[in-house]
């Protein structure tokens, strides 16, 4: 019995730790963005990483969620005899929810990942006690870049992804259920409104921000995982809980932020 | 009897009473060690006695649990981050497992510093990286990716880039284990070269005893948690701590015998 105790106070204790490691962290990260110096070449290379390069993945997630959204939406309206409104549905749909959530976990899955072992290897092979040790600021060096990047390149992402989605579901509406393309876009056009793009701006852009504190504290804090942040295991665990933590982090905040703002 | 004398000089680093526990192990209990400017200091003991992690105190990377890591007269153990930046601009390090940025050319790693840290221009820093490399006799190997590099040449590399900001103070952790003798003969030429060019202090953690003696001014061993004596080389081979003369022994045969065994053969 005191055993259990003692287990779930040391859980406790840790898990307690961890957060304000991690919320110390977000504010040391956040600091460094707003002061000088700022390096643009750094960024420059995240934003090819994390935004350029996520572009295939998200045209591609972001033109079959569309055609599907038509495709049920086509079913569901039809039942009510009101396919006219399958515009609205498809892009409301796409911007105030699916676009934001859908284009950060193909993030997360891309980029998110990647930095996370990215930096852990780095811990773990003593490179960033080497930066330290040079009086080369890590944060400033590896992470702050990535934080920018990060910020600018989601809701980008998530504009690419609903315009795709809307021509996807276009395309599978007029092309193969026969709704008048016309009434498609009218539809659209009448019931989409500055708050559903508002909504899907702002999910878009805490999103990105818990997508790179997360994996990016993962990797940086390696060492301290309860697990065992050593060698090649220790990079693949931190991985996985962290692509883990964020996509379902980023799943709380979207109905958090929805509930907030509807 | 902790230390058998005094060292008295200008001290560069200073350890007084540091104290490091992991978990339930006690890694360190109080260890005393005084590195004199422009000498070099080496730090012999077994594997896992906590060498490395002496160094790690007297870089900042580890914070004790008692006593005080004084560099340049100034406790770092209560310093801020800035105050501990300030201090690291004169540090030059060689960790044990090198520690090069392996997603970056060599050249890369070698410019890192001077890039980050110089407001130098990209041909100014361009010829200082070629030179650092021309003396560590590391000519084409620019262009190459650390794994492309074999244990010597990586270490070399490594001094290549603790040196590129003319440091005060380098420290090296286990410099030539894992190479044969001829690189770490190479190495040792390079350490001695590069220390009578810069005039750094060096602290090195080593097994290479007794080839290590001639290239330093103080031995000191680290055992059960304490350094047992900071000596000259000369007076560690004779010294009548048991412990040193355990260590010494057990490296390198007798050599010398203390002055009280000759004084009773005689
Ligand atoms: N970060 C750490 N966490 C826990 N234990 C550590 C840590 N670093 C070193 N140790 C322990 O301290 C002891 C000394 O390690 P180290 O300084 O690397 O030895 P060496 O003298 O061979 O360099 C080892 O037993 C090691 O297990
Ligand atoms: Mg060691």
């Amino acid at each position: 019995m005191v055993l259990l105790f003692e287990k779930l106070g040391d859980y406790t204790l840790y898990y307690l730790e961890q957060a304000g490691r991690m919320g110390l962290f977000l504010c040391q990260c956040l600091w460094r963005v707003v002061t000088p110096p700022y390096r643009i070449f750094p960024v420059v290379r995240q934003l090819n990483f994390i935004g350029a390069r996520s572009i295939f993945v998200i045209f591609f997630t972001g033109g079959f969620t569309g055609m599907v959204l038509a495709l049920q939406g086509y079913y569901t309206l039809r039942k009510f005899g009101s396919e006219g409104l399958l515009g609205s549905a498809v892009a409301l749909s796409l911007i105030r929810e699916l676009g934001p959530v859908t284009a950060a976990l193909m993030v997360i899955g891309r980029a998110g990942s990647a930095m996370t072992a990215e930096i852990g290897i780095m811990r773990n092979s003593e490179q960033i006690d080497a930066l330290e040790c040079m009086a080369v600021d890590p944060w400033r060096y590896l992470i702050v870049p990535k934080f920018i990047a990060a910020v600018i390149s989601m809701p980008l992402l998530t504009a690419i992804f609903d315009v795709v989605g809307i021509f996807g579901g276009y395309l599978v509406g007029s092309l193969m259920l026969g709704v008048n393309g016309g009434t498609y876009f009218q539809g659209m056009y009448q019931s989409v409104h500055w708050v559903d793009v508002e909504m899907g701006l702002v999910k878009s852009l805490v999103f990105g921000l818990l997508i790179v504190w997360i994996s990016t504290a993962k990797g940086y804090f390696l060492h301290w995982e309860r697990s065992g942040g050593f060698g090649a295991e220790g990079v693949s665990r931190a991985t996985t809980s962290s692509v883990v933590l964020a996509s379902v982090t980023v799943l709380i905040w979207d109905y958090l932020l929805s509930a907030i703002m509807l | 009897m902790r230390q058998e004398k005094k060292i008295d000089c200008p001290a560069v680093i200073e350890l007084i009473g540091v104290e490091k526990v992991f978990g339930r192990q006690r890694v360190l209990d109080g260890v005393d060690l005084r590195v004199c400017e422009g000498t070099t200091t080496v730090i012999v003991g077994a594997s896992g006695e906590g060498k490395s992690v002496i160094l790690k105190h007297m870089l900042g990377l580890m914070r004790p649990d008692a006593g005080r890591v004084e560099i340049f007269g100034r406790d770092i153990t209560q310093a801020s981050a800035r105050e501990l930046k300030a201090v690291r601009r004169d540090f030059g390090v060689l960790f044990q497992n090198v520690a090069l940025f392996d997603s970056m050319t060599i050249f890369d790693n070698v410019a890192l510093p001077l890039r980050e840290r110089t407001k130098e221009r990209p041909q100014q820093i361009a010829v200082r990286v070629e030179e650092l490399l021309q003396m560590m006799d590391l000519p084409g190997a620019a262009t190459k990716y650390p794994a492309q590099l074999s244990g010597g040449m990586q270490k070399r590399v490594g001094l290549a880039r603790a040196l590129a900001l003319d440091p005060k103070i380098v420290f090296f952790d286990e410099p030539t284990t894992g190479l044969d003798v001829l690189k770490s003969n190479e190495i040792y030429r390079l350490f001695h070269h590069t220390q009578a060019k810069l005039g750094y202090t060096a602290v090195i953690v080593s097994h290479d005893v007794p080839k290590i003696f001639k290239l330093s001014d103080h031995v000191a061993l680290l055992a059960e948690g304490v350094i047992q004596g900071q000596l000259t080389p000369e007076e560690f081979q004779r010294s009548e701590n048991p412990l040193i003369r355990d260590f010494v022994e057990t490296t390198m045969g007798l050599i010398y015998s203390s002055e009280r065994e000759e004084a009773a053969l005689q």
